[in-house]
């Protein structure tokens, strides 16, 4: 081959984007081909958070594989521990209580938001917009305070348990909440002003990273990406579960499917679920909880000694004052969150302390061997993550411990469109596309 | 930084040793490798409210070669253990490891054939700061910890 050949012709060029790229969040590797600074082809390689989910499911009892649903999307991690309960619970045929319902509810929503503000924040700073990531960590930052209110952890919280939630929502709770929610609220205002309208960022959102709704079809891409390409599909509407069918909400959808709408849904989608929240928290039933009928207040370290003492007569009617972690393992909070169903439940520690039928039903099911045992069969159960819906698929043999704990991670096939929605733009697009995609590593490789 | 003696008005002496273990304290350049879940709490820890540039450690750099303290976050799996190690090597002493989270301290729950059960089987670490995740205030409490490491080492010149 002559020099004037050579000069003539073209090649591509290969770049490797990842596994740890400046600009980009998660490891993901991005084999991408280049032709002058078009993107020809991208290939994405997975697996490199790979914690064998699956296998630690399955050395583990239906209760020990809570903490490992927390780390799958582990910035929403309530909404994976609510739908793995709510699976083992439809395989179990148990129903949980009212106000249960309500709080998944309302904790799942609040996960939500943490989630979209952490992604909308951590993609705005990709395409250079550091002030709305703090503004936006921020506002997160006012959320965990609720969930360690609640549950007692900000991150991996283990809250669910299978037929309820570990504990009911601590006094004072709805004051705070509210407070929060406006700090939120006004955040959200910050931003909306700071990027919606800015001429840079609509420059590097709009247009780029289409995804066409048929290819969102075909490639089974749901929540807000889906809904940005403009697939009406939002689990929480057409297959309500807990509460959400008694919830007054919209479904915010895209018309193009380009980073923009995506980013627009996402800002939509946390007003409603900020509404969803004050609508969960109007409805939730189960009363007031320092409401005192003989204007009495026990402390909760009193009424556990009592308990310990086994003087646990007329204990139950006595509305008490509470440290907020301890509420859920008082007998009267726990009837609130938890069914009576003694095969599944961890009886109240009052109880497990103070009689021998308490102490035997905890130990039956926290021992080997013996534990909560769901009938043989399968079963799905599918809740709206942040990312799109999250699935649950699990397997029971009949033994205590899970056959299997499929996930159908809603990233995961936003990953395999990606490719899609990269091709044919600018080699500097794929940041701000693939931030708007909120690959989150965890649930994406399991 | 005290002064041993003072040699007149105006004047100030100091071990050369002790004046760069402060300035070197002050001015940690992380590179922060995030893979997992700990990356959440590492943002808290770097965002608003808990604020990482009170201690000099606000601006993390994303090139190995202009990083000081490598900040491990995030379970290493055995297909990323490579990856991490090419990065520690890419970067120019002195320099310093922080294991952030648990997984990286000892491979935490994860006890399976996927995960590297603590990097510190890949490469030397400084600083163990445990926690699943840890809180943003025992991040704070590891990174002083590291200034004060960083201070009373003999310095590399």
């Amino acid at each position: 081959m002559d020099a004037a050949t050579s000069a003539r012709e073209t090649r591509t060029m290969l770049v490797n984007v990842g596994p740890s790229h400046p600009a980009m969040h998660g490891v993901i590797r991005l084999v991408t081909e280049l032709e002058g600074e078009t993107v020809v082809k991208v290939e994405a390689e997975i697996g490199y958070l790979h914690r064998a989910f699956e296998k630690s499911c399955e050395n583990s009892t239906w209760t020990q594989s809570i903490p490992y649903t927390d780390r799958l999307n582990y910035v929403s991690p309530l909404i994976n521990n609510f739908g793995y309960c709510a699976a083992v619970e439809k395989l179990l045929g148990i129903e949980i209580t009212e106000r249960c319902k309500y709080i998944r509810v309302l904790m799942s929503e609040i996960s939500r938001i943490t989630d979209h503000l952490t992604c909308i924040g951590a993609s705005a700073m990709e395409v250079g917009a550091m002030t709305a990531f703090l503004y936006f960590i921020k506002a997160r930052e006012y959320l965990y305070e609720i969930v360690e209110e609640v549950t007692g952890a900000r991150l991996t919280i283990s809250y669910g348990r299978i037929g309820g939630v570990k504990a009911d929502l601590p006094q004072g709770l709805e004051e705070k909440l509210e407070t929060d929610l406006q700090k939120v609220e006004k955040e959200l205002y910050q931003v909306d002003k700071l990027l919606t309208r800015n001429r840079i960022f609509v420059d590097r959102m709009k247009d780029v990273g289409v995804l066409t709704a048929e290819d969102a079809i075909s490639y089974s891409i749901t929540g807000p990406m889906g809904r940005a390409s403009g697939i009406n599909y939002d689990v929480r509407r057409d297959f309500p579960y807990f509460v959400y069918d008694r919830m007054e909400f919209d479904v915010p959808l895209g018309e193009k499917g380009d980073n923009y709408d995506r980013y627009l849904v996402r800002m939509e989608e946390m007003r409603q679920s900020v509404r969803i929240i004050r609508q969960a928290m109007k409805q939730m039933p189960g009363g007031a909880v320092n409401v005192d009928s003989q204007g009495k207040v026990v402390q909760s370290f009193e009424l556990v000694d009592q308990a310990k003492m086994g003087r646990t007569e007329g204990l139950v009617d006595v509305v008490t004052t509470v440290d907020p972690t301890l509420e859920g393992t008082q007998r009267t909070f726990l009837k609130r969150v938890m069914p009576a169903e003694r095969r599944v439940i961890l009886p109240p520690k009052e109880d497990t302390y103070g009689n021998i039928e308490g102490l035997m039903n905890h130990f039956k099911i926290i021992m080997d061997n013996h534990g909560i045992r769901p009938p043989k069969g399968d079963t799905y159960f599918a809740v709206e993550g942040a990312n799109g819906e999250l699935g649950f698929y699990v397997v029971s043999d009949g033994k205590d411990h899970p056959y299997r704990v499929r996930v159908r991670p809603p990233c995961f096939f936003g990953m395999a469109g990606l490719h899609r929605m990269l091709e044919g733009y600018m080699v500097a697009d794929i940041v701000p596309t693939f931030g708007s995609i909120n690959m989150i590593a965890g649930e994406l490789d399991r | 930084m005290a002064g041993e003696s003072g040699a007149g008005p105006g004047f100030f002496t100091s071990k050369l040793e002790r004046a760069i273990g402060w300035a070197r304290k002050y001015s940690i350049f992380q590179y922060p490798f995030v893979t997992a879940c700990c990356g959440m709490e590492y943002m808290a820890t770097a965002a608003g409210h808990y604020d990482v540039d009170r201690f000099g450690a606000g601006l993390p750099r994303f090139s190995p070669r202009q990083a000081d303290v490598l900040f491990v976050v995030g379970t290493i799996s055995h297909k990323i253990a490579p990856v991490l190690y090419r990065v520690y090597e890419q970067m120019c002493e002195p320099k310093w490891v922080v294991a952030f989270g648990v997984c990286t301290c000892t491979g935490g729950f994860y006890d399976n054939y996927a995960t590297v059960q603590g990097i510190d089987t890949i490469i030397p670490v400084d600083v163990y700061i445990p926690g699943c995740p840890p809180r943003p205030e025992a991040v704070l409490d590891g990174l002083m910890k590291l200034q004060e490491k960083i201070e009373n080492q003999k310095q590399l010149l």
